[in-house]
């Protein structure tokens, strides 16, 4: 099937299979592989993007569904003259990441959730991540990473 | 005292760079998207690998029938473990034969005859896409046997059904350790003793489940001869001399590439099947193979942790103080001797008498069985968490015993301030240590009395809102390690780390490390060691690893032995670079180089201020060499070798408070306080994230993780769907003490932190949770602390409680 797909500002037109995931597409027809894969059941979020500004597992979601759709990644995060996000930022000065695997998809569900709640509690946070895992940190500096964000913002 | 978030800890005779909370190099190519994990890597031409496992746990292969799966278009071949069998110099590797006597049977990366785990190879699919690949092992027709599986550690050791027949037993070894003064001491102990506990705990297999399932490349150079491999793991090193001996190949033409690793906490410590099909089949086919591990695949491939079952028992005198410990130990191998695995538990065997003075009466064995599970091999602390949980879990059933506070048995035993550096009983000698201190922030910082004061008004009779605290104090065993203690215990390598320190003509410095990082931050720690060290910016300093071309020499990153091995590596090159350069700057500043002082990246000459010259300067001397030292070779690189003289004892203590809501089994988390201290500081943010991290993982194991199999020997936690790794909303915040005793053993005072949270948590949080049932005559809740299992646990003491006021039935 031919689907055309915007992804960080840029169009995209591919033939795939039906059964291909977004997440593949993403990796393999357009060549971002910033968005990582970590389970097979949806389960840790290592895949988070935002389709249409809002934060989705892409592993969750057929490429053939993202067709006219909007996909930002984690390489359109970051502006051009290279400088990071303000989330981006606020990750690497609270040391929210370590081996970074997970990273990427934190960082996206995490723009998400401020996108939705600009003041959240600590609680807010940590709810509103439960469906990114993280083997590194103990989430400890990463919900210090999204307070400080929301507070920056 | 000091809580998190402001710690500065500055080391003995620091330039000041060390010690700093300087934010990470690493970070930027990993918040964009630019950094590369092995499965990102664009490699043309290449094969996919798939490989076919076995859904039964124990069976004997009667036929693989791949003619369906060749057919399929797309598909280039198909191969059994028959088919590859020539391909293997030897079998897959165990580097630790414990004991002279230790049985351990042939495995190979596919299996031929028998498998004996669910995930067991049988055949593989080479394919143009990973997506062919994996339909076409649907294909393979298998004809299995189905054999008993062996699931439990009591049921392999009956042996009543042998998982390897040829061996004839279950038992794959037996090893010893007994400490006495005279013979007899320890029953002597324990029959003298005015106190004695005896407990079994179970340590549950776990699944180490980095973020970053496994994934290899292994790409060929057909007519050069060269072959270099891709992987996901933590041991380049070790893999490229274990590649070359297990499948024949010229150790010189072999490089082996660790990308961006997504985390491995000890399951990337090994040498995996799909390490050495790929390069076969790369040789084979003269393309590049790749293969890249699902989730669920992981689950069953990669190593799992822990599964012990632990007998501890103490003698205590009057006052409290231990007089003996004994040991018997259990430890599930799983199917098969994987890198490491039956030195796993005997890494904790020096360990079961924790922080506490005991004298000669240490009698300690470990048996290793083979079940029909995944082999298990290092996790996260690797035996010294299984350990700190015995003895810490043991002092608190003392505790109860004596009818004393924990805290208060702890003090009776620790080895005090004054008797460091300590000769154990084991004869291995502890660094430096002060357990009070440390006891003493954690209590202040969590406000210990004020808790038990609580406790006691709340914890009435009907109360369903149960407190409960709990608190452990360890010992983090690490620096991995002396070469002639692995030596004496039967380990086939050294434990030595090299660093080279090169001063390039521009005085930019290029920093060789044979340790591997994959989440520690080595290229920030080891900058700003080299940073200090030189007067120069930690940014003008590149960090190169992982490579074995670009880093030819290296033992890698485990055991928390980086930064005590490899970091002081990187520390003494430098210092041998300034002795050098000094010579350099003597025979320009015409001075004799005993008069050459070196700080804040400047050379000067003793008592002659204006005399001086900076390290560009040297350094682009020592390029030109068009004026040197006669006897003085050209460039500034250093390469040094080190083997630490000891261990580094990291110590510390954590305190967790939780309330258990007797009637659901819920266990909430309301407080966890911990304070490790692991030396030196390098970079404060880097070690306090190390503690949250291991803290949580020693945490989970408590609460909510455990690699469940059914009796058939299917793992039933094989997704993460059903392995609770915990998310953000299941864990507390975590504060963080700080005390920084330096270890005496190296010349940067540093002790190394990965596992330490690890370590102190499990035992602390169980402690608690045990703690807040006592009164309900709860003594021991199995791991994962479950709301089922909490449950249960409490209404079984209920119903035993009543039976017994019942008169007995």
């Amino acid at each position: 099937m031919e689907i055309t797909v915007t992804v960080n500002g840029t169009s995209h037109t591919h033939d795939v299979e039906p059964r291909t995931l977004l997440v593949h597409y993403i990796r393999e027809h357009v060549g971002l592989t910033g968005t990582n894969i970590g389970c097979d059941t949806s389960s840790c979020g290592a895949c988070s993007v935002h389709l249409n500004g809002e934060a989705v597992k892409s592993c969750t979601l057929l490429a053939v569904q993202a067709d006219g759709q909007e996909i930002r990644t984690i390489e359109g995060m970051a502006d051009a003259d290279g400088t990071l996000h303000p989330m981006q930022q606020a990750f690497m000065e609270n040391h929210g990441l370590q081996c970074g695997y997970c990273t990427p998809g934190m960082v996206m569900a995490a723009t998400s959730l401020l996108e939705e709640n600009p003041q959240p509690t600590e609680q807010d946070v940590r709810l509103g991540l439960e469906g990114n895992l993280c083997r590194c940190t103990g989430y400890h500096n990463i919900v210090k990473s999204v307070l400080a964000a929301a507070a920056n913002d | 005292m000091t809580v998190t978030d402001e710690i500065t800890a500055t080391a003995p005779e620091s330039a000041g760079i060390i010690g700093q909370r300087m934010l990470r190099k690493e970070d930027p190519v990993l918040l964009t998207g630019e950094a590369v994990f092995t499965n990102d890597m664009v490699v043309p031409g290449a094969l996919h690998l798939a490989v076919l496992r076995s859904p039964y746990a124990h069976a004997k292969l009667i036929s693989v029938d791949t003619s369906a799966a060749v057919a399929m278009p797309g598909v280039q071949a198909v191969y059994s473990g028959a088919d590859l069998a020539e391909l293997w110099a030897s079998p897959m590797p165990c580097a630790w034969p414990v004991t002279d006597d230790m049985l351990s049977p042939e495995h190979y990366p596919i299996a031929t005859d028998t498998v004996n785990y669910v995930g067991d190879g049988v055949a593989v699919v080479l394919a143009d896409s990973n997506m062919i690949a994996h339909d076409a092992i649907e294909l393979i027709d298998v004809t299995y046997e189905p054999l008993e599986a062996v699931t439990s550690i009591t049921d392999a050791l009956s042996d009543r059904v042998v998982v390897h027949d040829e061996l004839g037993t279950n038992s794959s070894y037996t090893w010893n350790l007994l400490v006495e003064e005279a013979e007899g001491d320890v029953q002597r102990a324990f029959d003298a003793a005015a106190f004695t506990v005896s407990e079994q705990y179970v340590q549950q297999r776990l699944i180490p489940m980095a973020m970053e399932p496994r994934a290899v490349v292994a790409v060929p150079q057909p007519f050069g001869g060269d072959m270099t491999l891709y992987s996901s793991t933590q041991i380049p090193h070790i893999l490229k001399v274990m590649v070359a001996v297990t499948l024949g190949f010229p150790e010189h033409q072999l490089r082996v590439v660790a990308p961006a690793v997504g985390g491995g906490f000890g399951a990337k410590l090994d040498v995996y099947a799909e390490e050495l099909l790929c390069i076969a089949l790369a040789n084979k086919h003269a393309c590049p193979v790749r293969w890249n591990e699902d989730r669920s695949e992981n689950t069953v491939a990669t190593v799992q942790g822990r599964g012990q079952v632990q007998n501890i028992e103490l003698a205590a005198d009057a006052n409290g103080k231990l007089t003996a410990v004994r040991v018997r130990l259990v430890a599930d191998m799983g199917a098969y001797l994987q890198l490491i695995t039956p030195g796993v538990p005997l890494l904790g065997a020096f360990l079961y008498a924790g922080v506490y003075d005991l004298p000669k009466a240490y009698d300690f064995s470990c048996t290793g069985v083979f079940t029909t599970m995944t082999p298990t091999d290092a996790y996260r602390g690797a035996g010294r968490p299984e350990a700190t949980y015995a003895i810490e879990r043991a002092m608190n059933a003392l505790a109860a015993e004596m009818d004393v506070d924990p805290l208060d048995v702890r003090r009776r035993n620790f080895i005090g301030p004054e008797q460091y550096p300590y000769e154990a009983f084991t004869g291995l000698v502890y660094d430096s240590a002060d357990h009070d201190a440390a006891l003493g922030i954690a209590e202040e910082l969590v406000d210990y009395n004020g808790l038990r004061a609580q406790q006691a008004k709340q914890n009435t009779a009907d109360e369903t809102k149960r407190l409960g605290i709990g608190v452990s104090t360890y010992f983090e065993m690490c620096g991995l390690a002396p070469s002639r203690v692995l030596a004496s215990l039967n380990y086939s390598a050294g434990g030595w780390e090299a660093a080279t320190v090169r001063i390039l003509p521009t005085s930019k410095v290029q920093v060789v490390t044979g340790t591997s990082p994959h989440g520690q931050g080595h290229e920030t720690a080891w900058s700003m060691i080299v940073a200090d060290k030189l007067g120069i910016d930690p940014a003008d300093v590149d960090v190169l690893h992982s490579d074995t071309t670009i880093a030819p020499l290296g033992m890698d990153t485990y055991g928390s032995r980086s930064l005590p091995v490899g970091g002081v590596a990187v520390g003494m090159a430098c210092d041998q670079v300034i002795a050098k350069a000094k010579q350099i700057a003597a025979h320009q500043l015409e001075a004799s180089s005993d008069d050459i002082e070196f700080a804040g990246g400047v050379f000067s000459v003793a008592g002659s201020p204006d005399k001086e010259m900076p390290l560009a300067a040297v350094a682009f001397e020592a390029f030109t060499a068009h004026d040197l030292p006669d006897d003085l070779e050209p460039n500034l690189e250093v390469q040094v070798s080190y083997d630490p003289p000891n261990f580094s004892w990291p110590f510390g203590t954590h305190i967790c408070v939780v309330e258990v809501d007797t009637e659901t089994g819920a266990v909430d988390v309301l407080k966890y306080v911990a304070v490790d201290d692991c030396g030196v500081q390098v970079n404060p943010l880097i070690v306090e994230g190390q503690v949250h991290g291991g803290v949580v993982q020693g945490l989970a194991q408590a609460l909510y993780e455990g690699a469940v199999y059914d009796s058939d020997g299917n793992l039933q936690t094989s997704t993460l769907a059903e392995y609770l790794v915990p998310a953000a909303s299941d864990v507390p915040p975590i504060t963080l003490g700080l005390s920084v005793t330096p270890s005496p053993t190296n010349s940067l005072g540093v002790k190394g932190v990965g596992e330490a949270g690890t370590i102190g948590a499990a035992p602390a949080v169980m402690n608690a949770i045990v703690d807040a049932l006592s009164d309900l005559g709860v003594s021991d809740v199995p791991m994962p602390a479950s709301p089922l299992n909490v449950w249960t646990a409490i209404n079984s003491s209920q119903s035993a409680a009543n039976t017994e006021a019942n008169g007995g039935s």
